[in-house]
C-alpha cells in the first residue's frame, strides 16, 4: 500500500477512536444525569430510605458518606504525610527502601474487596468492633494510603533542591527544613492530591460492604453526642454510604422505585465527584497563586 | 593575634556544645521517628493483610481437608456440602474461568482503543487531546464502580437480552462494563509511556522521510512497547480485582457458561455475595477466604509481571 494512503487511513482511524471515546463518555454522563437529576429533590436528599415502599430518600447515606470521608482523612493525612516525607527525604538507597517500595506497590494493587475483607476479619471480628464507621475509615485508609503517600512524595520531590540546601545552610535542622520550608512549598500538590483521593474514597463501595456495613440505624439528627448510639456522630455505629446503597438496593432492594432511587443516587454521586475534581484543580491553583505571588 | 584565634575556636566549640545539648537534635530525631513510624505502620499493614488472608485461605485445605487439585480443576462449587470422600466440594474452576474470561476479553477490546486514544492525544492532535480528552479521561477514572455497575444493569443487560437473547447477564455484560472501566486507566498510563519517548527519535524518523503513521507504528509503538504492556497489565489487574460492578451484571451462577450471554460468575462476585451469609470458621466461609487468597496471589502475579516489563523499559 502507498505509504501516504496508509498514513491518511491511520489518521482517520485515530480520529474515529477518539470520537468513540468522547461519545462513550458523553453517553455515560448523559444517561446518568438525564435519568438521575430529575429524581433529586430536597426531600430525596434529606429523608431516610424506605424498605418496601416508593418515595424513600438517601439522607443518612449522604451524611454517612461525608462523615466517613472526614474520618478517613483525619487518619490518613498524618500517616501519608509521615510516610511520604520519609520516602522523599529520609529513604536511602538500600534494601529497606526497596522493600518499602514493594510494600506500597502491593498495597496499591490489592483489590479493594480483599482489603475490605481483611478489615472485616481483623477489626469487625477479632477486635470485636462490629460494622462501624471507624472500621470503615480504617479500611479506606489502607486502601487510600499508597495513592496519598505517592502524592506527598512527588510533591516534595518537586520542590527544588536549592530550597533544601538553603535551609540546611542556615543551620536549621533537617526536620525543621522539611516542616518550615519544604512542606509549605509542596502544599499545592498535596492538597490537590488529597482532594482527588477524597473523590476516589467517596465512591468506594467494595471495601465498605463488610466493614462500615450495609445498614444505618435510625439516627437522631438533634443528638450530637458522639457516644450516644443514635447520634449521627457515633463512630461505632454501622453506616451505609451512597455507593454501598446503590449496590445494595440493586442486589436485594425490595422497594418498587429501585431504579429511580439508584439513578438519583448515581447522579448525585457523579455530581459530587465532579465537584471534588473541579475543587481540586481550583484550590490547587489558588494556593499556588497565593504562595508564588507573595 | 594568637590569643584571639584561640578565643574564636573556643567560641565555636561552645556553640557546638550548646547546639548539641539544645533541643535541635531532639527535634531532628523526632522527625525521623515520626516519619519512620508511619512507614513502619504501612509495612505492618501489608504483612498483616498477607498473613490474615493467607492463614484463613489455606484453612480450606488444612482444616477442611479439601484438595487443592479439586479447587483448581473441579467444576462444582458447593462448599457447604461434602463429597463422597467427606471433603467439601470446592471446585472453583467456573469462578476462575469467569474471572480470567472477563479480564482477558476486556483487555483485548480495551487495549487497541486505549492505546489508540493515547496516540491520538500525544501524536495526532495534542491540543485537542490535552484540552478535551485528558480531562474527560480523568473524570472517567473517578466514576465509582457501582455507577458503572448500575449503568451496566440498566443499559447493557437489557440491550444484550434484546439483541443476543438469553438473560443478558453474563460474560458479555461483564466484559463491556469492565472495558469501559479500565479504558481510562490504560489510556492515561499509555500516554505517559508514549510521551516518554524522546523527541529526537521522532524527528530522526520523520527526517528519514517516514510518514507520521510509519513513525508511530515502527518507531513510537516499538520503543514504548514495554510501557504500553505495563499499562495493559495495570488495567487487567484492576479488572481482575473489580468486585461490585461485575457482580451486578454477570448473573452469578457457578457454572462454566456455554455462551457469552449465559449467567456466569467470577471470584470476586461469589466472594462479595457469599461472605455475609456464611458463618466464620465453617467450611463455606473458609472456601470464600480461599477465593480471597487467590485474588491476592493474582494481584502479586500482576505486580511481578509489571516489574519484569519495567526492567525492559528503555525510556
Amino acid at each position: 500500500m502507498n505509504a501516504k494512503l496508509a498514513d491518511r487511513m491511520a489518521t482517520v482511524i485515530f480520529y474515529v477512536i477518539a470520537g468513540v471515546i468522547v461519545a462513550l463518555l458523553a453517553g455515560l454522563f448523559g444517561y446518568i444525569l438525564v435519568n438521575g437529576v430529575g429524581n433529586i429533590s430536597w426531600k430525596f436528599i434529606t429523608s431516610p430510605p424506605q424498605s418496601f415502599q416508593a418515595g424513600g430518600g438517601i439522607g443518612p447515606q449522604l451524611f454517612n458518606s461525608f462523615y466517613l470521608l472526614v474520618l478517613t482523612m483525619i487518619i490518613s493525612i498524618p500517616l501519608s504525610l509521615g510516610a511520604g516525607i520519609y520516602m522523599s527525604e529520609y529513604a536511602k538507597k538500600n534494601v529497606f527502601t526497596d522493600i518499602l517500595r514493594t510494600v506500597i506497590e502491593v498495597l496499591s494493587s490489592l483489590p479493594s474487596i480483599v482489603v475490605g475483607l481483611f478489615g472485616f476479619l481483623f477489626f469487625v471480628i477479632y477486635m470485636g468492633w462490629g460494622f462501624s464507621i471507624l472500621t470503615g475509615a480504617l479500611v479506606l485508609t489502607i486502601f487510600n494510603l499508597p495513592l496519598m503517600v505517592s502524592v506527598v512524595e512527588t510533591s516534595l520531590k518537586g520542590v527544588s533542591n536549592a530550597q533544601r540546601e538553603a535551609g540546611l545552610a542556615l543551620g536549621v535542622s533537617k526536620w525543621e527544613t522539611i516542616k518550615k520550608i519544604l512542606l509549605p512549598a509542596a502544599i499545592p500538590g498535596i492538597v490537590t492530591g488529597i482532594i482527588l483521593a477524597s473523590g476516589r474514597v467517596f465512591g468506594e463501595a467494595a471495601a465498605l460492604i463488610y466493614t462500615a456495613g450495609m445498614s444505618t440505624p435510625i439516627l437522631d439528627f438533634s443528638n450530637w453526642n458522639p457516644l450516644s448510639p443514635t447520634s449521627p456522630l457515633n463512630p461505632m455505629r454501622p453506616a451505609e454510604t451512597l455507593a454501598v446503597h446503590i449496590w445494595k438496593i440493586n442486589s436485594e432492594g425490595l422497594m418498587p422505585d429501585v431504579k429511580e432511587v439508584s439513578s438519583g443516587t448515581s447522579a448525585l454521586l457523579i455530581i459530587l465527584i465532579l465537584l471534588f475534581n473541579l475543587a481540586a484543580r481550583w484550590i490547587g491553583k489558588l494556593i499556588y497563586k497565593r504562595m508564588t505571588s507573595s | 593575634m594568637k590569643g584571639e584565634s584561640i578565643l574564636e575556636l573556643k567560641d565555636i566549640k561552645m556553640t557546638e556544645k550548646q547546639w548539641n545539648s539544645s533541643t535541635k537534635i531532639w527535634t531532628e530525631k523526632r522527625g525521623r521517628i515520626l516519619t519512620f513510624t508511619s512507614v513502619s505502620i504501612m509495612i505492618m499493614i501489608a504483612i498483616s493483610i498477607l498473613y490474615f488472608v493467607a492463614s484463613k485461605g489455606f484453612s480450606t485445605f488444612t482444616v477442611n481437608k479439601a484438595s487443592i487439585v479439586d479447587f483448581f480443576t473441579g467444576i462444582e462449587w458447593k462448599p457447604g456440602s461434602l463429597n463422597e470422600l467427606g471433603k467439601p466440594i470446592v471446585g472453583a474452576l467456573p469462578l476462575i474461568f469467569g474471572s480470567f474470561a472477563v479480564t482477558l476479553l476486556a483487555a483485548i477490546i480495551c487495549s487497541p482503543l486505549a492505546v489508540g486514544a493515547a496516540i491520538f492525544m500525544t501524536e495526532i492532535s495534542p491540543k485537542f487531546g490535552k484540552k478535551v480528552l485528558q480531562p474527560v479521561i480523568e473524570l472517567l477514572v473517578g466514576i465509582p464502580s457501582v455507577v458503572y455497575g448500575f449503568v451496566g444493569l440498566s443499559v447493557v443487560v437489557p440491550f444484550l437480552r434484546e439483541h443476543l437473547g438469553g438473560s443478558g447477564f453474563g460474560i458479555a455484560a461483564g466484559t463491556i462494563v469492565l472495558t469501559v472501566m479500565i479504558l481510562p486507566t490504560i489510556t492515561s498510563l499509555s500516554m505517559d509511556a508514549i510521551e516518554s519517548v524522546p523527541m529526537q527519535i521522532r524527528e530522526a524518523s520523520l527526517a528519514l522521510g517516514a510518514t507520521r503513521w510509519q513513525t508511530i507504528y515502527r518507531v513510537i509503538l516499538k520503543t514504548s512497547l514495554p510501557g504500553l504492556l505495563t499499562a495493559i497489565v495495570f488495567g487487567m489487574a484492576r479488572a481482575f480485582g473489580e468486585a461490585l460492578a461485575v457482580q451486578m451484571v454477570i448473573g452469578n451462577s457457578t457454572v462454566i457458561p456455554t455462551s457469552f450471554v449465559e449467567p456466569a460468575s467470577t471470584l470476586t462476585s461469589i466472594l462479595t455475595m457469599g461472605m455475609g451469609y456464611t458463618v466464620m470458621g465453617k467450611a463455606e466461609n473458609n472456601a470464600l477466604w480461599s477465593l480471597a487468597l487467590m485474588l491476592l496471589l493474582m494481584s502479586l502475579v500482576f505486580i511481578i509481571i509489571i516489574r519484569i516489563l519495567g526492567r525492559r523499559r528503555v525510556y
